[in-house]
């Protein structure tokens, strides 16, 4: 049997396609479940409504993080059932999402969150009449989390 | 995958009748992001505790879902309402699935 050149560049395309493929279709599916974007996360939660700024929610956040490790935030917004919070510029951006029970004594809650550079830190809470409000605060970090 | 997972909670032993109270939670925990590259260059897989919640006496207080940004030893603060005497079930669940619990009872006079 004659080897041609012809035919082994060929044969060795294929295989490399094969090979390649079911790596490329893996990356593609895990950089795809994780990588929710903010609008996604809004609309999720938000179920498409709109979103008002304004009254209603706040959001208290440093203006100056010298450690984007540990940034201690927190929400607020009387009489909301459930608060999302993003860092928009983060590599994943969701953050956290309360939902308040009826021994809720107050619809707050503070934590410490990690952000990956300066950027919007978003609260957008569901009030009790069922309409959002979003509010939003600049965080200057010096040193980002995430490992960087 | 975590180790040595301690979950600490402050809630006051005794309180009034639906008095407001601040329970501070915190849980030792890496909260490992699955962003962070170990030395050789390859991914550490995300380990987090993705999701907590607080019960009095089987009523909600808080539900909260945590992402990979939430800080390592993940801590939080939040109010509670205490109708009667009972008791505060706090429950943390690992992405390995583990689930950690904490249990504090509260004398309401």
């Amino acid at each position: 049997m004659l080897i041609s050149r012809r035919g082994v560049l060929a044969a060795s395309a294929g295989l490399a396609a094969l090979g390649l493929l079911p790596i490329a279709v893996r990356a593609q599916d895990a950089a795809a479940a994780p990588a929710m974007t903010a609008d996604d996360m809004i609309a999720e939660f938000t179920g498409g409504a709109a979103v008002a700024d304004g009254d209603g929610v706040t959001l208290t956040a440093p203006e100056i993080a010298e450690n984007g490790n540990t940034v201690p935030i927190s929400v607020d917004a009387p009489g909301a059932s459930e608060i999302l919070v993003l860092a928009l510029e983060n590599p994943t951006p969701g953050v956290a999402r309360f939902t308040f029970g009826p021994l809720a004594a107050s619809q707050a809650a503070a934590t410490r969150i990690r952000l990956a550079k300066t950027q919007d830190v978003v609260a957008i809470a569901k009030l009790a009449d069922g309409s959002f409000v979003r509010t939003a605060s600049n965080v200057k970090v010096t040193i980002g989390g995430c490992g960087g | 995958m975590a180790e040595n997972v301690k979950p600490r909670v402050r809630v006051p032993k005794t309180a009034s009748r639906d008095e407001v109270i601040t329970i501070k939670t915190l849980i030792s925990h890496p909260m490992e992001s699955g962003q962070r590259k170990d030395k050789d260059g390859n991914t550490v897989p995300r380990s987090i505790i993705n999701r907590f919640t607080a019960e009095f006496n089987g009523q909600l207080v808080v539900d909260t879902r945590l992402e990979p940004a939430i800080s390592t030893n993940p801590y939080l603060e939040f109010d509670a309402r205490v109708p009667e005497t009972g008791e505060f079930k706090f429950t943390w669940y690992d992405d390995d699935g583990s689930v950690y619990e904490n249990v504090q009872k509260v004398d309401v006079s």
